[in-house]
């Protein structure tokens, strides 16, 4: 307005007239959706959550019929057949996974196959014989171990889900509900056991008990829960001053129903997205416990102590450990995805944990 | 803010004194004694039990227990090396993990609020699908796959870092665990500063402050960042959380003589003593980290002091 040269007035040739046919385009009607639908189709809606489910189900399906499929079991061991490169029919006509490995040595690389002589009169026994994934340094089909390794892993994940489910959501709503005293004893103990390093726990556990499956779903059930109860101890505070619980309690509802039947339903979405969360860190931490050595004990493999087997002989014969890194990547890359995916569908608003 | 501080230390004493008792009923409850030696009797091992203190009550050694342990006497380590105070074992080892901790944290850190900026600024744009597959990929993968992939590429292939780690040249071998140990922290950093910037970036004194003139450095250095920084503390903890755990196996990959590949071969070689001791150690580390970064969350927002304030007391 200081500036005298701006022109200030409108000209009929500044309009123009906006049909009815263009705002109608804008808005859109929706038929009312139920809640369940409406997460769904934001779901669905997610690519990279799709993608993630899709590689879940791709890889519970392997789980369950991969150690049938190759007709090797996971621990048998046969030295003729040591150190295999994978070699699978058909893709060893285009040249990859023909079989034959690219070993680098102070000398050189040096290409071998040791499934086909190389001097033709010679037979090594192998010709017919195909190892998808390869043989580890016993001679044990890998295939079959890495879906073996991989049934461990969900078998964590389930374990972490049901302890967030069954302990952490009970003692969040508890210590939520009842506040007081109640609540302040809950919360100082969560507080101590939050305050001991999940390391920690678990050398001890391995120190009392051996290392094994049953260690590491006890150190997940004694550390799993903490994070869970903290978030359903939240949600139960913001929602337990609200007028439909004081409605249900005037109408005499009990403690255990206005809990249950009340509350837990208002929060349930934000509880399942808490225990997605989890799955990764499980398996992780499994991943690392086998790692340093406090895996599943031999014969019985997970996915952790595969690579940290073959990491042993990785330099000379890389082609082990790609299999099993590639499989813990995918189910560890697809459970954060489905998370990601999950909570954005229950809540677009709801940040990043 | 006093009394919050106050809270926050008597509960991480509570937590040492709890870590200290299951520490020491384990020792307790251990099968065998220290003097099994059959040809010793009766009032041998009485005269034994007495020298070392094992006669008196249970409540009286605990003490003794707490004393020694806080004074830094651990006792000796069986198996790895003999009869050596595991004091003098860690003389040695602890600054190495320290510093390698402390590098990963700091370049991790660093390198991910650096993303996560450019991937705010620069939204929905090809910096920003970077930044969230360098993130979803650091999240998802362990670290010793990143540094199974550096030692084969960088060390093994192209012989640029030593692959085990050399005590005469610690720069250049601490490069490679240093990089595989900050990738976690450089994905969740990333990951928490894009969201947090997005939506400070989003607010409406953001707004204000752009259409006051202020220019755009200063806009996303001092009103933007600042604010966004305040809730990436609270990841800092989780965070050292995993540096100690990632710490144990990539001490063992690179054979670094820290106190992460300590615990790994004493845990293996059952040498009781030093697991106690770094188990200790390291709840001593995470507590007081916890400590410091609950007082600074308290300092820094004073929200949550009122709001844990209010709930608790």
């Amino acid at each position: 307005m200081n500036n005298p040269n701006i022109k200030t007035e409108f000209l009929p040739g500044d309009f123009d007239l906006l049909g009815s046919e263009k705002i109608s385009q804008i808005d859109e009607t929706y038929a009312s959706q139920s809640y369940w639908h409406d997460i769904l189709k934001r779901f669905t809606n997610n690519k990279g959550a799709v993608v993630g489910l899709i590689f879940i189900l791709l890889v519970i399906l392997m789980a369950i019929v991969g150690p049938h499929m190759s007709g090797r079991t996971y621990y048998d061991q046969n030295i003729t057949h040591q150190n295999l490169a994978p070699r699978v029919p058909g893709l060893e006509k285009i040249g990859f996974l023909d079989g034959s490995e690219k070993m680098h040595t102070s000398q050189g690389a040096i290409k071998q196959n040791k499934y086909i002589s190389a001097d033709s009169s010679k037979t090594t026994g192998l010709e017919d014989v195909y190892y998808w994934f390869g043989t580890d340094v016993l001679g044990r089909d890998i295939f079959t171990r890495t879906w073996i390794g991989t049934r461990i892993s969900l078998y964590i994940a389930l374990v972490a889900v049901l302890v967030d489910m069954c302990f952490g959501m009970g003692y969040g709503l508890i210590s939520g509900y009842f506040g007081g005293k109640v609540d302040m004893f809950l919360q100082r103990f969560s507080e101590i056991l939050n305050g001991i390093p999940t390391l920690v726990i678990v050398t001890l556990l391995i120190l009392v008990f051996r290392p094994g499956l049953l260690t590491i779903t006890l150190a997940l059930a004694i550390t799993g829960w903490i994070g869970m109860s903290k978030i359903a101890r939240a949600q139960v505070l913001k929602l337990k001053e609200q007028e439909f619980i004081l409605a249900s309690k005037t109408l005499g509802a009990k403690d255990f129903f206005i809990i249950f039947r009340e509350i837990l339903p208002n929060i349930f979405g934000q509880l399942i997205v808490m225990s997605m969360f989890s799955i990764p860190n499980a398996i992780f931490t499994e991943a690392f416990l086998a790692f340093i050595g406090l895996g599943v004990p031999q014969p019985l493999a997970s996915l952790g102590t595969l690579i940290s087997d073959a990491f042993k002989s990785f330099t000379t014969h890389p082609y082990m450990i790609v299999f099993p890194v590639i499989v813990l990547a995918i189910i560890m890359l697809s459970f954060n995805l489905v998370a990601d995916g999950l909570r954005d569908a229950f809540d677009p608003k709801m940040k990043e944990v | 803010m006093k009394k919050y501080i106050l809270k926050r230390v008597a509960i991480s004493i509570v937590t040492l004194l709890v870590i200290l008792l299951v520490l020491f009923l384990m020792l307790e409850f251990m099968p065998g004694s220290p003097f099994n030696d059959e040809k010793l009797t009766a009032a041998q091992k009485a005269i034994l039990n007495k020298k070392y203190g094992l006669d008196k009550p249970m409540l009286i050694r605990f003490f003794n227990y707490i004393k020694a342990m806080l004074s830094g006497d651990f006792g000796v380590s069986y198996t790895i090396s003999k009869n050596t105070p595991i004091t003098s074992l860690l003389q040695t080892r602890l600054p190495i993990s320290l510093r390698l901790g402390g590098q990963a944290i700091l370049i991790g850190t660093v390198i991910g609020l650096i993303l996560g900026l450019i991937a705010a600024i620069k939204h929905n744009t090809i910096f920003d699908t970077i930044t969230t597959v360098i993130s979803v990929l650091g999240v998802s993968l362990p670290s010793y796959v990143f540094a199974m992939a550096l030692i084969y590429g960088l060390g093994f292939r192209l012989k640029w870092f030593p692959i085990l780690y050399d005590v005469k040249k610690p720069f250049d071998s601490s490069i490679m665990p240093t990089i595989s140990l900050c990738m976690f922290t450089i994905a969740t950093v990333a990951r928490f500063t894009r969201t947090e910037m997005l939506e400070v970036l989003g607010s409406d004194y953001m707004l204000l402050a752009e259409s006051k003139g202020i220019n755009s450095f200063r806009l996303i250095f001092r009103h933007a960042l600042r604010n966004a920084l305040i809730p990436i503390i609270t990841v800092l903890a989780p965070l050292v959380v995993g540096l100690m755990t990632g710490s144990l196996v990539i001490e063992k990959l690179f054979s670094i003589p820290g106190i992460g590949s300590l615990l790994v071969s004493a845990i293996q070689s059952n040498d009781y003593n030093v697991v106690v001791a770094l188990t200790f150690i390291y709840s001593l580390m995470y507590i007081g980290i916890m400590l410091i970064v609950d007082i600074l969350y308290g300092v820094i927002d004073p929200r949550i002091r009122l709001v844990k304030g209010a709930g608790n007391e």
